[in-house]
C-alpha cells in the first residue's frame, strides 16, 4: 500500500485549503471497529479533514466488545458517536428504534444514487425492512468471509508428494468444504521446518458473534435456510433440515479433529495470530484483514494466497461489513451529513480500496483493473456474489445470543446432538419472535 | 514473655510455620511478578514456548500502552527518521507513532472517578457516622442494617434500572454519574467502619469542648475530627480502592468519556489479538498504587474487608 | 427532614451557620447529618430496587424505546423458574461457592493457624499474602487468562514440570471438565487471604489464660485444638464463610474475564447470565425478573445463615 503518495497528496490538499477557512468547523467523532481498515480510514480522513475543515476523532473499540459497547451507546441515547459504522445486522434495530438518521432525503438532494453501489451492499448494509428502498446506511465496508492459506506449504513438492500419497488427490485450493476439511486434517500435527502445525485455525467464539460466523460458512453452502418463505418467520424444517444437521455436524468434526490445541473460544484476533506464527496451514477470516495478511513481512507475499469459501451443495459465503449511518442524538448531523457525500465520492471510494478499505462503489468494483489489483479481489468479487447473512432483525442480538449458546454447547462443550442443538435453537428463535409481535 | 509460657511456640514449630508460610507467599506471588515480568518483554519473548524467566527486557510494551502506531511503507520510513527512543523501538516493526493512546485518558477518568466518589462517600460517611454514633436516632439499628443490606445486591441486578435513570437524566458515561454511583455503593461501607472509628474516641472530650462552650458543631469539626483522622484516612484508602477496581457498574454504564481502566485493560490489542505486553504493562501501572496503599494501611485491612464487625 | 429551618440552615454563610447551628436541637442536627447518605441510598439503591420489581412484571425492552410496554403479570418469572438453563445456571453458581468457599476456608485457617506461631517477619508474609486481594479482579482476571493458555501459558508450563503431561494437551479455560475449577483456582487465590486475616484475628481474640488452663489439666494439644482453638474461631470463620458467600454469588468482573461463561455455558453463573440477557439481549422485563430472583436467594440464604452465626455466638 502507498501511504506515502497519499503522504504527499494530503499534504498538497492540505496546503491548498488552509487559505480557504470554512465557517462552523465541528469536532466529528466516527465509531467503527478497531481493527486494519479502521487505521486505513484515517488516513483516508485526513483528507475530508483538509477539505472541510472539520476535525475528525475517532473511537475505535476491539471487536470482541465492538456490539456490546455500541449498542449500549445507542440504547443510551449517547452522543459519543455522531458516524456510526454499525454490523450489519445493527440496521433493523438502528432504524426501528430511530437511532439511525434516514438517510432518503439527503441523497436525493446530494444525487447520490444507491444503484452506483454493488447490489448486495446496498441490499445488507443500507436498507429496512429488508429490500425496501428505505436507506438508513450508506455501504462503507464490503466484507465477507473468505479463506487464506501457507501457499510455500502447498506448492512444496515434499508436502504434495505426501499429500497425494494419503489422499490419492492433488493438493489444491480446495473446490468443497469436505477437501477443505481432508486437507485440513492432513495438515493437522504434521511437522513442517521442525515445527508441529495444525489444520485450520475457525471461529468458535462465545462471547459475541464468533461461532455463529464461523458455522454459517458451513450453514450455507450446505442450503441452510433461516425460513421456509422468507418473512414468514416458519422455521421448522429450515433451521434443522437434514442439510443444516450435516452442516453442523462437519462443524464439529472439523473442529474436533483440524484445528489447534486451546482453540476453544477463538475469533477473528487468534485466527490471525494462529496464522502469522505459522501454526496452522489455512484460516478462515474476513476479507477485510487480507490486506494486512498480504503484506506481513513474515507469512505475507509469496507466502500466503487466498481462497473463496468453498460450496458444498452451493455456493455460500458468510456475509461481514458495514454501512456508515448518521447517530440521530448527535448534535453534529450536519456536518457528518458532509462526510458521508464526501465519502461517497467515486475519487474517495477509489482511495478507499487502494488503502485497503473494500470499497462497495460499482466505479471501484467493475473497473476493468480491479480484479489484478490484488491477489484477493477477485475472489472478494467471486464471494459478494453468494454472500447471506443473520437475522438483521431489530431482536437481532437475542437472536444472535441464542445461536452462540446453541451452537457452543453443541460443538465446543459437547452437550446433545446436533439435531437437539437446532431444535432448540428454533424453540428460543420462535420465543423470541412471538415476543415481538411477528408469530 | 518467659520462655516457659505453655502458649508460646516451640522453636522447632516456629520454624515448620514459618517455611510453609512463606512457601505459599512466595507461590501466591507468582501471577503478579509475573504481570510485571511480561510488561517487559517483546510480544514475540511474552508468547514464546517454553515460558522465558530470562529475556531481553525491553520498554516496547510500555510504549504499546501509551501510543498509537500505524504500519509504513519503507520509503516513508526512511525518509522521516525516527525521532526519539519510543519512535526507534517501533520502528523494528515498521510503524510509526501517530499519536497518544486512551490509556491515559481511561487512567485519569480512574483517578477523577475515585478520588471523586471518595471525597464524597468520606463527607457523607462521616456525618452519618457521627449522628449515629453520638445521638439517639430513631430505628437506629434498622436503619444501620438497611445501610449494610444494600451491598447485598448484585451490581448487575442494580444497573438495569441505574442504565435507565442515568438515560432519562443524561448521566451515561459521564464523570458526575459514575461518581455519584460509586458514592452511593461506598457509602455503606463508610458509614459502618467510621461508626467503629468515632465510637472508639471517648465522649468526655466533646463534652469537655462542650462546657467550655463549643458548639455541637464546633465539637465535631474541632475535637472529633482530628481525633478519627486515622479512622477516616484508611476508610478513605479502602473507598478508594473498591472504585478503582470496580468492574461491573464501568462496564455496563460507560463508553467512553468516564470509561475506567479495568474495562479498558483488557481491551489493549495488539496487531493481530491481544498485546500481552501492553496489558502487563497497562496492569502493572494500575496496580502499584493499590499495593502501595494496601501495605500503607496493614493495620487496618482487616476492619476494612469486614466493614469494621472484626476489629484487632 | 425537610422543615424550614434546615433549608435557611443549607443555604446560610458560614457565620450564620454557627449561630443556627447553637440553635438546633441534637436531633435535628442528626437528621441533618443522616439524610443525605439515606437520600443517596434511596436513590441508587431503593429506588432503583423497586423499579426493578415493577419492570419484572413487564415485556419492556431497554433499547426499543417506541415499543409498547404491557403487563405480562407473573409470566416472567414462570418462564425462569421453569427454564431448565436457568436451573444449569444455578448448578454452576452453586459448585463455584461450594468449592471457593471450602478450599479458601482450609487454606485460609491452616494459614492463620500457621501465622499465629508468631514466627519472625510474621507480620511482613502477612502483608504479602493479602496482596492478591485488593487488586483489581478484572484486571488480574483478564491476566490469568494469560497464565492458563495451553501452550504459552506459564500455569501450565508449571503443572507439565510437575506431572510430565504435555503443557498443550490440556486447556483450562476451554474444557468443559477444567473450566469450572480454573475459576475456582483464581477465586481461591485471590480470596483465601480473606479468610485468613478473619481466621487470624479470630485466633489471637483467644486469651492465653485458657490454654495455660487446659495446660493445667493436662489436656492434650490436639483436644485443646478442637475444643478451644476451633470453637473459639467458629464465628469468625462463618463471618468469613457470610462474606465471601454473599460476594462470589455477586461475583461477575473475575469469570467474565476468564471464561465468560464459557465453554458452551459451564461457567455461566448467574450474574453472567443476568447481564446476557439485560445488557445483551436487552430483554428488561424478564430480566428485572431474573435479579429479583437473585435478590431474594442471596437475600434469604443470608438471612437464615445469620441467625446460625447468631446462635454460634451466644453458645
Amino acid at each position: 500500500m502507498t501511504y506515502s503518495k497519499l503522504a504527499s497528496a494530503s499534504a498538497i490538499v492540505l496546503a491548498a485549503t488552509t487559505l480557504s477557512t470554512k465557517a462552523n468547523a465541528e469536532d466529528l467523532t466516527l465509531c467503527w471497529a478497531a481493527w486494519d481498515p479502521a487505521n486505513a480510514l484515517v488516513e483516508l480522513s485526513k483528507e475530508f479533514e483538509a477539505e472541510s475543515g472539520h476535525t475528525m476523532n475517532f473511537e475505535f473499540v476491539p471487536w470482541p466488545n465492538f456490539a456490546d459497547r455500541m449498542l449500549n451507546e445507542l440504547n443510551s441515547g449517547g452522543k459519543l458517536c455522531d458516524l456510526l459504522i454499525g454490523d450489519s445486522q445493527w440496521i433493523g434495530g438502528g432504524a426501528e428504534n430511530g437511532h439511525y438518521v434516514q438517510l432518503n432525503e439527503f441523497f436525493d438532494a446530494e444525487s447520490i444514487s444507491m444503484d452506483d453501489f454493488a447490489p448486495a451492499t446496498v441490499y445488507a448494509y443500507s436498507t429496512w425492512p429488508k429490500g425496501t428502498p428505505n436507506y438508513y446506511a450508506l455501504p462503507a465496508m464490503g466484507d465477507a468471509n473468505g479463506w487464506f492459506y501457507r501457499k510455500d506449504w502447498f506448492e512444496d513438492p515434499e508436502i504434495q508428494a505426501a499429500y497425494k500419497e494419503a489422499t490419492g488427490q492433488d493438493l489444491r485450493e480446495p473446490e468443497s468444504q469436505k477437501e477443505l476439511l481432508q486437507i485440513a486434517q492432513f495438515f493437522q500435527g504434521r511437522e513442517i521446518e521442525g515445527k508441529t502445525v495444525y489444520g485450520a485455525a475457525i471461529f468458535t467464539e462465545r462471547g459475541s458473534e464468533g461461532i455463529t460466523m464461523g458455522v454459517t460458512g458451513a450453514l450455507y453452502p450446505w442450503g441452510f435456510k433461516y425460513e421456509n418463505t422468507p418473512g414468514s418467520y416458519d422455521m421448522e424444517g429450515a433451521v434443522n433440515s437434514p442439510e443444516a444437521v450435516e452442516a453442523l455436524e462437519f462443524y464439529k468434526e472439523f473442529y474436533k479433529t483440524a484445528t489447534p490445541p486451546g482453540y476453544t473460544n477463538s475469533y477473528m484476533g487468534e485466527s490471525l495470530d494462529a496464522f502469522k506464527s505459522g501454526q496452522v496451514a489455512m484460516a478462515m477470516n474476513w476479507f477485510a484483514f487480507f490486506p494486512g495478511l498480504y503484506a506481513d513481512p513474515s507469512t505475507g507475499g509469496d507466502k500466503i494466497d487466498f481462497f473463496v469459501n468453498p460450496p458444498q451443495n452451493q455456493a455460500g459465503s458468510t456475509l461481514g461489513g458495514q454501512g456508515i449511518s448518521v447517530v440521530s442524538y448527535s448534535d453534529k448531523q450536519d456536518a457528518a451529513l458532509e462526510y458521508i457525500k464526501w465519502f461517497a465520492q467515486p475519487a474517495v471510494q477509489a482511495k478507499w480500496w487502494e488503502l485497503g478499505g473494500y470499497s462497495a462503489h460499482n466505479s471501484v468494483l467493475q473497473d476493468p483493473g480491479f480484479v489484478d489489483s490484488a491477489p484477493f479481489a477477485g475472489d472478494f468479487l467471486l464471494a459478494m456474489n453468494d454472500v447471506q447473512d443473520f437475522w438483521q432483525e431489530p431482536a437481532y442480538a437475542e437472536l444472535l445470543l441464542a445461536m452462540q449458546k446453541r451452537i457452543h454447547d453443541y460443538v465446543v462443550a459437547d452437550q446433545g446432538t446436533a439435531q437437539e442443538a437446532l431444535d432448540l435453537l428454533i424453540e428460543d428463535w420462535t420465543e423470541t419472535f412471538e415476543d415481538e409481535g411477528k408469530l | 514473655m518467659s520462655s516457659f509460657s505453655v502458649t508460646e511456640p516451640s522453636k522447632r514449630s516456629k520454624w515448620v510455620a514459618g517455611t510453609l508460610v512463606i512457601t505459599y507467599a512466595l507461590i501466591t506471588m507468582i501471577p503478579l511478578v509475573w504481570i510485571l515480568l511480561t510488561g517487559f518483554k517483546s510480544p514475540a519473548d511474552a508468547i514464546s514456548y517454553p515460558p522465558k524467566v530470562v529475556f531481553d527486557p525491553t520498554l516496547e510494551g510500555y510504549v504499546n500502552l501509551f501510543t498509537t502506531r500505524t504500519r509504513q511503507t519503507q520509503e516513508f520510513l526512511d525518509a522521516n527518521p525516527p525521532q526519539n527512543w519510543a519512535d526507534d523501538i517501533v520502528r523494528q516493526y515498521d510503524m510509526v507513532i501517530v499519536g497518544p493512546s486512551k490509556f491515559g485518558e481511561r487512567f485519569m477518568n480512574s483517578v477523577i472517578i475515585g478520588f471523586g466518589s471518595t471525597f464524597l462517600s468520606i463527607f457523607l460517611g462521616t456525618l452519618a457516622a457521627y449522628a449515629f454514633s453520638r445521638f439517639k436516632v430513631p430505628l437506629k439499628d434498622d436503619l444501620l442494617f438497611f445501610i449494610l443490606s444494600t451491598r447485598m445486591m448484585p451490581p448487575v441486578a442494580v444497573a438495569i434500572p441505574i442504565f435507565l435513570m442515568f438515560r432519562n437524566l443524561g448521566l451515561s458515561d459521564t464523570h458526575l454519574g459514575m461518581i455519584l454511583l460509586y458514592t452511593g455503593v461506598n457509602i455503606s461501607l463508610a458509614v459502618w467502619l467510621l461508626k467503629g472509628f468515632i465510637d472508639e474516641i471517648p465522649r468526655e472530650y466533646e463534652e469537655a469542648a462542650l462546657i467550655d462552650g463549643y458548639t455541637r458543631f464546633q465539637a465535631f469539626y474541632k475535637v472529633v475530627l482530628p481525633q478519627a483522622a486515622t479512622g477516616i484516612a484508611s476508610t478513605a484508602i479502602f473507598c478508594l480502592i473498591f472504585a478503582w477496581n470496580e468492574y461491573a457498574f464501568a462496564v455496563l454504564l460507560t463508553s467512553a468519556t468516564a470509561q475506567t481502566a479495568p474495562p479498558f485493560i483488557p481491551t489493549i490489542i495488539g496487531v493481530g489479538g491481544l498485546d500481552w505486553p501492553a496489558v502487563a504493562a497497562g496492569a502493572t501501572i494500575f496496580l502499584i498504587p493499590v499495593m502501595v496503599f494496601t501495605i500503607l494501611m496493614r493495620k487496618h485491612l482487616l476492619r476494612g474487608i469486614t466493614f469494621g464487625a472484626v476489629r484487632k | 427532614m425537610s422543615d424550614r429551618t434546615v433549608d435557611r440552615v443549607a443555604k446560610a454563610t458560614p457565620v450564620r451557620v454557627a449561630r443556627k447551628i447553637r440553635g438546633l436541637s441534637d436531633r435535628a442536627i442528626a437528621w441533618i447529618f443522616i439524610s443525605p447518605t439515606i437520600f443517596l441510598l434511596l436513590a441508587i439503591n431503593i429506588f432503583p430496587l423497586i423499579w426493578t420489581i415493577q419492570l419484572s412484571f413487564t415485556n419492556f425492552k431497554a433499547n426499543r424505546i417506541g415499543r409498547e410496554v404491557k403487563d405480562v403479570g407473573f409470566r416472567n418469572y414462570e418462564r425462569i423458574l421453569t427454564d431448565s438453563d436457568t436451573w444449569l445456571n444455578m448448578q454452576a453458581t452453586a459448585h463455584f461457592l461450594f468449592w471457593t468457599i471450602f478450599f479458601q476456608v482450609l487454606i485460609g485457617f491452616t494459614l492463620a493457624w500457621l501465622l499465629n506461631k508468631k514466627f519472625k517477619g510474621n507480620d511482613l508474609w502477612t502483608t504479602i499474602i493479602v496482596l492478591p486481594m485488593m487488586l483489581s479482579p478484572a484486571v488480574v482476571g483478564n491476566f490469568w487468562k494469560f497464565l492458563y493458555q495451553p501452550q504459552i501459558g506459564l500455569f501450565n508450563y508449571i503443572v507439565s514440570w510437575f506431572s510430565g503431561k504435555d503443557p498443550s494437551s490440556f486447556e483450562m479455560l476451554g474444557s468443559v471438565q477444567l473450566a469450572p475449577w480454573a475459576i475456582v483456582i483464581v477465586d481461591t487465590w485471590m480470596w483465601t487471604p480473606f479468610v485468613m486475616l478473619i481466621c487470624l484475628a479470630g485466633l489471637r481474640s483467644i486469651p492465653d489464660y485458657i490454654y495455660e488452663a487446659a495446660e493445667v489439666d493436662r489436656a492434650s494439644k490436639l483436644r485443646q485444638f478442637f475444643t478451644i482453638t476451633i470453637p473459639m474461631v467458629l464465628p469468625f470463620l462463618m463471618l468469613a464463610v457470610l462474606f465471601r458467600g454473599i460476594e462470589n454469588f455477586k461475583m461477575f468482573d473475575l469469570v467474565v474475564q476468564l471464561t465468560g461463561g464459557g465453554p458452551g455455558s459451564t461457567t455461566e453463573l448467574t450474574s453472567i447470565n443476568l447481564k446476557r440477557e439485560a445488557f445483551e439481549k436487552w430483554r428488561t422485563g424478564y430480566a428485572s425478573a431474573y435479579a429479583i430472583i437473585l435478590f431474594v436467594t442471596v437475600f434469604g440464604l443470608a438471612s437464615i445463615y445469620v441467625k446460625a452465626l447468631n446462635k454460634v455466638k451466644q453458645r
